[in-house]
């Protein structure tokens, strides 16, 4: 700690530099701090995708259906604790541009399934006895401005016609990172209301018993099915998400090249940058060491201040992108959840310190080896 | 006593015995120091003085332990440094020598204060006790007044006058000075002279400084020329005895 004032006093030195080397620290990690959730919204729930839930689809393609016959079915097979179902809706709220997922549910059984969803209890109860009735996610509400009571209509796409729906209530996630851009609306509706696929559902999630047993039920279950028209294919919900994800192409492997050229460009110029600095004061290194400061002091003192700049710039990028975060998608609604988690920004803490080190690093060594009778010649 | 004829009985200070530096520019060998003794006491003050090259730097340098000797030996207070390993003799010259440079060489960035109290930082002593021994050595050097100066508030006298305090901060067993005066009006230059002779007359200082300046080395107890290598006695200054 001895040694902090003299750390802070040679950052101190050329304030301007110093400043600039720390606003590429802050402007790198703002970057990492949203690439982060772009990626998180990107891969689908893939973070988020229960471990105790599987995906039953149909084998030939997600967009073909599953009779609802399977249900009864699929809750006969050994280690299924629950079984809930949805049906892809696919509207239109007034304009294309307007996109947001819809979803037909089983409204008595899907948020028994996916308890990460909290839906206060009245409002609950007015969605179960309301069967024009829907559910919207909190981020979705507040992209369109509504409210509990609107009337919300709908262009079918898929399933064509005029839909409305009741807004009852206002769902949010139990966890930060939940998409609460959904709507949930009831499958009994859809199915009264369409024209075409009566008796189907989009896919089937089973809930199991014992998340253990994820591969033995997912083979009973296409085993049951096999050789029948309507063959299955059951995954982990994270192995559904990630292949669902990845139709829209690697985002995953794209934020994170983006991220490796932030990161490498902030290593050359923080290393620049420092060597610069050292080069600077080779002299005053010099009189350190005849002082009685030792080559490892001075390649500590070196070290600490490519760290310090790391630090500060680091943590200034990620606090900024908390804030930014906490404002919610700033795309209006292209993306599923945009949330920056703790464990992230950890993460890209411990990243500026790592570049902050590796760049403080050459020119600590070219401290350290210094030779004091050739330096003070040079003074 | 100082002695530069390599007969001293071994009780001193300082015991140099033998000393050979060679340096080596492109294929040439270069003799700096050839076979040069010197027993300094407790206490003295010796100039060395010497035409350009003559290698009064290097034998500082030596003397110091920032650089080593091609051969021959050096003792300080017992302690035979020409054979210390670099972190041996870093933490050594940390404990036993203070330096004191032509161009003050002090840290811009720091103030009065904290430039005396850097040989301070290597040590155990907590803040408070630092905050006192840089207090006393500021005092010695008349500054007390100016520690929370930069050094560029402050003229080249007074520039040499902490640097003195910060060699002397931590108790050196012995002060090297390099031309401490060559930067300086002859004003400032003869303040400086006069504190380091109060240095060792009331503080018991050993100093061993390299000159050009004949007024300089007048303060001296002892001149030492340095001639082809090895050192010759000179006159002993009026008022120290050498």
């Amino acid at each position: 700690m001895r040694f902090v004032g003299l750390v802070w006093a040679n950052l101190a030195r050329k304030k301007l530099r110093t400043t600039l080397t720390v606003g590429s620290f802050a402007v790198a990690l703002f970057l990492f701090g949203v690439l982060v959730p772009i990626r998180g919204a990107f891969s689908g729930g893939t973070d988020v995708a229960g471990a105790d839930r599987l995906t039953v689809i149909n084998k030939t393609s997600l967009i073909m259906p599953l009779p609802f016959s399977y249900r009864d079915r699929l809750l006969g097979v050994p280690g299924v604790a629950a079984v809930t179902f949805a049906t892809w809706f696919g509207g239109v709220y007034q304009d294309e541009r307007n996109f947001f997922p819809q979803f037909a549910v089983d409204k008595d059984t899907w948020f028994d399934v996916y308890s990460e969803y909290v839906v206060p209890k009245e409002r609950l109860a007015e969605f179960l006895r309301d069967r024009q009735g829907c559910l919207v996610g909190r981020s979705l509400a507040k992209r369109f401005g509504w409210k509990v009571g609107d009337r919300i209509p709908l262009r079918g796409a898929i399933f064509t016609g005029a839909w409305e729906f009741n807004l009852d209530g206002i769902y949010d996630g139990k966890r930060p990172d939940v998409d609460t851009s959904q709507m949930l609306f009831r499958y009994d509706y859809l199915e009264e209301q369409r024209q075409f696929g009566k008796g189907t559902v989009g896919w089937y999630v089973v809930k199991l018993a014992n998340p253990d047993d994820a591969v033995r039920v997912a083979a009973a279950i296409d085993d049951g099915f096999a050789n029948s028209p309507y063959e299955t294919l059951t995954q982990t919900e994270k192995a559904f998400a990630a292949s669902f994800a990845k139709q829209m192409g690697n985002i995953g492997l794209l934020v994170m090249t983006i991220g490796a050229v932030v990161f490498f460009t902030l290593l050359l110029v923080t290393g620049n940058t420092m060597a610069i600095a050292v080069r600077e004061r080779t002299g005053e290194l010099a009189v350190l060491k005849t002082v009685g400061f030792s080559d490892l002091g001075v390649l500590g003192l070196v070290l600490g201040e490519s760290v310090l700049i790391a630090g500060q710039g680091g943590a200034l990028g990620l606090a900024l992108a908390k804030l930014f975060t906490l404002g919610g998608d700033p795309t209006r609604g292209m993306l599923a959840s945009f949330y920056l988690p703790w464990s992230s920004i950890g993460l890209g803490f411990g990243l500026a310190l790592l570049v902050g080190a590796a760049a403080g690093a050459l020119p600590a060594i070219s401290a350290m080896r210094l030779g004091v009778v050739d330096a003070l010649r040079r003074v | 006593m100082v002695r530069v004829d390599g007969e001293g009985n071994g009780g001193g200070l300082i015991r140099v015995r033998h000393l050979d530096k060679k340096y080596r520019r492109g294929s040439e060998e270069i003799d700096v120091l050839q076979g040069l003794n010197l027993d300094v006491e407790q206490g003295e003050f010796v100039a060395f003085m010497g035409p350009s090259g003559s290698g009064k730097t290097t034998l500082l340098n030596l003397l110091g332990g920032l650089d080593l000797p091609t051969s021959g030996s050096i003792t300080v207070a017992g302690d035979e440094i020409t054979h210390m390993s670099a972190a041996k003799l870093t933490a050594w010259r940390a404990r036993h020598v203070g330096f004191v440079f032509q161009m003050y060489n002090l840290i811009p960035v720091l103030t009065a204060f904290a430039n005396v109290e850097l040989p301070l930082l290597l040590t155990r002593l907590s803040k408070a006790q630092r905050r006192r021994h840089v207090e006393v050595a500021l005092g010695v050097v008349g500054l007390l007044d100016r520690m929370d100066h930069y050094p560029r508030q402050l003229s080249g006298g007074q520039e040499q006058r902490v640097a003195i305090a910060r060699a002397i901060v931590a108790d050196a067993t012995f002060l090297l000075a390099d031309e401490p005066t060559g930067d300086l009006d002859r004003k400032s230059a003869d303040e400086i002279m006069e504190l380091l002779g109060r240095l060792v007359r009331e503080h018991g200082k050993t100093i061993l400084m390299v000159t050009h300046d004949p007024r300089a080395a007048e303060r001296a107890g002892v001149v030492l020329h340095l001639d082809k290598g090895a050192l010759v006695e000179g006159s002993a200054a009026a008022g120290i005895p050498a």
